[in-house]
């Protein structure tokens, strides 16, 4: 199958193996990935703290590079929430009948990474192989915007190897919040730490999410903790389901000294 | 017209009120229990309903055709109240209730031939709204809350923190030592049956001598114009049946058109509230009946901001509230502050759309912004109203606000969010901008990790800590694995 990727603009930036952990594992179940390279962001970050003259044509453009697009792939659960329950929403608001068209149309095409895997493609083992203690952190736009439910649990299950361990209070916010992060940064992080004890309390080696940006704030409070020493690492479930035997994702390769792409 | 909505006028922003909370241990201690014990109970009534889902539905669409048809239904409630013996008035504002209500307690203590009018009041937080103990005082009048918890609050000169349970914020020695204070006791036990019985005691008095009853109500009935208030205590039938005269405050938004629509609110909130499968106290009163219970009602139907709420259709489903507080419980930003970090006797979820929509967009503008948008409050809303949409829509209203000023446009939010919007329609100003940032930032790392970063950053690395940028970006990976060697898409330039 041709599946185009949306990467994310933070995922771009921040985090690069996520996306290139996706297309790996993409290439190796047989299909080809196709990665508009002008697009850019999905306007979330400009609607949700109310710039919404700003996030117009930042979907727009969007929706323009991903036209001809038949499956779209995005590793961002927020990002496919903002998606679905606001691009409507926008279309109607700016009375735009035109864009109205391009988001129906767009809408049915996207799919969040572990909705590809299990609805698209149908598959939920896709051949992994990760031997570590794995917890879940289902992220708030993934558990109640997205509703995705055991599908990555189910993913995570059939990973050769992979201990999960279910995680006390996950459906709990672990404080990001977009901008919420920096503009009530105490209360985030007041909030943060009540996730941090139960991301500890399973004592798994890694954490895993639909989001890079909820593991950018739950890696952000573990590093101020503990340091670089050895801990808990948060990691994306693509990285882990693109783990094989062959070239297995370790620990180093997450630590941030010397962590390049 | 001046709408008022308790102390928001003075309050300072969320973020400064939530620092002094956040050093409280004990408070946050208090709330963490309550809101723990209460949506635990919550969830258990909820799980044995299999048709919840449906009344959520049904009461949303109740609500919304109600709002629709507001002066019509308000107008059957005012008739059909009057023909039952009551009293009907209408204030635009928080002074027109108050003046009215004033007015009404003048009348009644002079009938009562009572020098020094005193009221007992049960649990209204509307009256709380528009500031009414104040404004009763500086008139002379003493209110005597009755609700317990409105008592404790009361007593310690202290804001509701919750709009179900106004005390949640106070265990039970702190309540102690208040009652200790204000009771004129000398001996009290620490049990939850010995504050009790005290109360039972210090109030019983008020009930018999006090002839004046404010009460607030969980609804209005159209069809039969009846008034209806749920309670766990007993004191609020007490305050609704033992005075001579009743005056109750009805926000308008409160009127439902049928009695059979108690049914399906009846359901709803007692088990949202309280996870109570029905609530110990359903109060249901029409008018006046000779010889039995007061002889003098009045219903003041209090607008407050509220009419200028139902022009916009994300608004209007604010007034669907039917003030349960399990959006309260749910949220993970009131859980670690409680509800006093928001500056309103609306806190929480609903309060952070409600005391700033009420206010006209004028106060409580940082609370659309106390929020990490997590949706737990729209799940468990009995009401169905979708609170993080509305968050972001008046979120878009203050944005749009604030670049009408000078100084609103040149902040330093909006200055990097119009930056930052440029790069995302320009693809190759934003690939030079990730460049840029990669090379910019030698200047704040340490040892693989972001500090001190300037601006609105700093809220991120005051508290946590920031990875560098890596040294490539997914896009130039992608460029060299997949564009160079022909397959993928090509990199057509910018525009």
């Amino acid at each position: 199958m041709r599946i185009h990727l949306f990467i994310a603009c933070y995922n771009d930036t921040l985090f690069p193996r996520t996306g290139m952990a996706v297309v790996n594992l993409l290439e190796r179940l047989g299909h080809e990935v196709v990665f508009p390279t002008n697009q850019t962001c999905c306007g979330q970050m400009h609607y949700n703290t109310g710039y919404h003259a700003e996030a117009l044509p930042i979907v727009r453009k969007l929706l323009h590079e991903f036209l001809d697009a038949e499956t779209i792939v995005v590793p961002s659960a927020s990002c496919v929430a903002m998606m679905r329950d606001h691009y409507e929403l926008m279309a109607h608001d700016a009375n735009d009948l035109h864009m109205m068209g391009d988001v129906k149309s767009f809408l049915p095409r996207v799919f969040e990474f572990s909705e590809l895997l299990t609805d698209k493609l149908g598959i939920t083992d896709v051949g992994a192989y990760f031997p570590h203690r794995v917890t879940y952190h289902p992220s708030c736009h993934s558990l109640r915007l997205l509703n995705v439910g055991d599908r990555p649990i189910r993913l995570l299950q059939a990973v050769e190897g992979l201990e999960y361990t279910q995680m006390e209070g996950s459906d709990q916010c672990c404080g990001f919040g977009g901008t919420f992060a920096v503009k009530n940064a105490e209360v985030s992080s007041a909030m943060l730490a009540d996730k941090i004890g139960c991301v500890k309390k399973t004592n798994a080696e890694f954490v895993a999410a639909l989001d890079n940006s909820c593991l950018m704030q739950i890696d952000g409070g573990l590093h101020r903790e503990m340091g670089s020493q050895d801990r808990i690492r948060p990691v994306h479930l693509a990285e882990i389901l693109n783990s094989t035997r062959e070239n297995p994702l370790t620990a180093e390769a997450l630590a941030w000294e010397g962590a390049t792409a | 017209m001046s709408v008022r909505v308790g102390h928001t006028a003075e309050k300072p922003a969320f973020p400064i009120l939530a620092h002094e909370l956040l050093q409280d241990d004990q408070t946050r201690r208090n709330v963490r229990h309550a809101t723990d014990v209460i949506r635990n109970k919550r969830a258990l009534r909820v799980a044995e309903m299999p048709d919840w889902q449906d009344l959520r539905t049904t009461a949303h669409a109740i609500k919304t055709h109600t709002l629709l048809h507001l002066p019509h239904y308000l107008e059957e409630f005012e008739r059909n109240c009057i023909r039952a013996g009551g009293q009907v008035h209408w204030a635009r504002d928080a002074d027109e209730a108050n003046t009215i209500a004033i007015r009404l307690i003048r009348h009644a203590a002079e009938r009562l031939a009572v020098e020094h009018p005193e009221v007992i009041k049960v649990k209204t937080m509307t009256s709380d709204e528009i500031g009414m103990n104040r404004a009763l005082e500086q008139q002379g009048i003493t209110p005597w809350e009755t609700d317990l918890a409105d008592m404790i609050v009361q007593m310690g000169k202290d804001e509701p923190s919750h709009i179900v349970v106004p005390a949640l914020h106070k265990n039970r020695h702190q309540v102690r030592e208040l009652f200790l204070q204000n009771m004129g006791l000398t001996e009290l036990g620490t049990e939850a049956e010995d504050l009790t019985g005290a109360a039972r005691h210090y109030l019983r008095k008020k009930f018999l001598e006090v002839g004046i009853g404010i009460s607030g109500a969980n609804f209005a009935i159209a069809e039969t114009g009846s008034v209806c208030v749920v309670e766990s205590e007993g004191n609020g039938r007490m305050c609704v049946t033992m005075p001579k005269t009743l005056i109750t405050l009805i926000g308008i938004e409160k009127v439902i058109p049928k009695f059979d629509d108690l049914e399906v609110f009846l359901q709803l909130l007692p088990r949202s509230a309280t996870g109570e499968r029905m609530n110990p106290y359903n109060s249901i009163w029409t008018g006046v009946t000779p010889a039995d219970g007061p002889q003098e009602f009045h219903v003041i139907l209090l607008d407050n901001g509220r009419t200028r709420m139902m022009a916009n259709v994300r608004e209007r489903e604010t007034l669907n509230c039917i003030r349960c507080g399990a959006c309260l419980n749910q949220c993970p930003v009131y859980r670690e502050t409680g509800g006093h970090a928001y500056g309103s006797i609306y806190s929480g979820p609903i309060g952070a759309i409600l005391s700033p929509q009420l206010n006209g967009m004028k106060y409580s503008r940082s609370l659309p912004y106390a929020s990490s948008l997590c949706g737990a409050c729209y799940e468990v809303c009995p009401v169905k109203i979708n609170i993080p949409e509305t968050l972001i829509h008046l979120r878009g209203k203050i944005v749009a606000q604030d670049q009408n000023t000078l100084s609103g446009k040149l902040s330093q939010e909006s200055m990097g969010m119009k930056m930052a919007a440029h790069l995302f329609e320009h693809p190759k100003q934003y690939e030079a901008a990730q460049r840029l940032a990669r090379t910019g930032q030698g200047l704040f790392e340490k040892d693989g990790k972001l500090v001190n970063l300037p601006g609105m950053a700093a809220g991120w690395t005051q508290y946590r800590d920031l990875r560098a940028l890596p040294k490539q970006s997914f896009r130039e990976w992608w460029k060299r694995s997949h564009t160079d060697r022909g397959d993928g898409s090509s990199g057509v330039g910018d525009e």
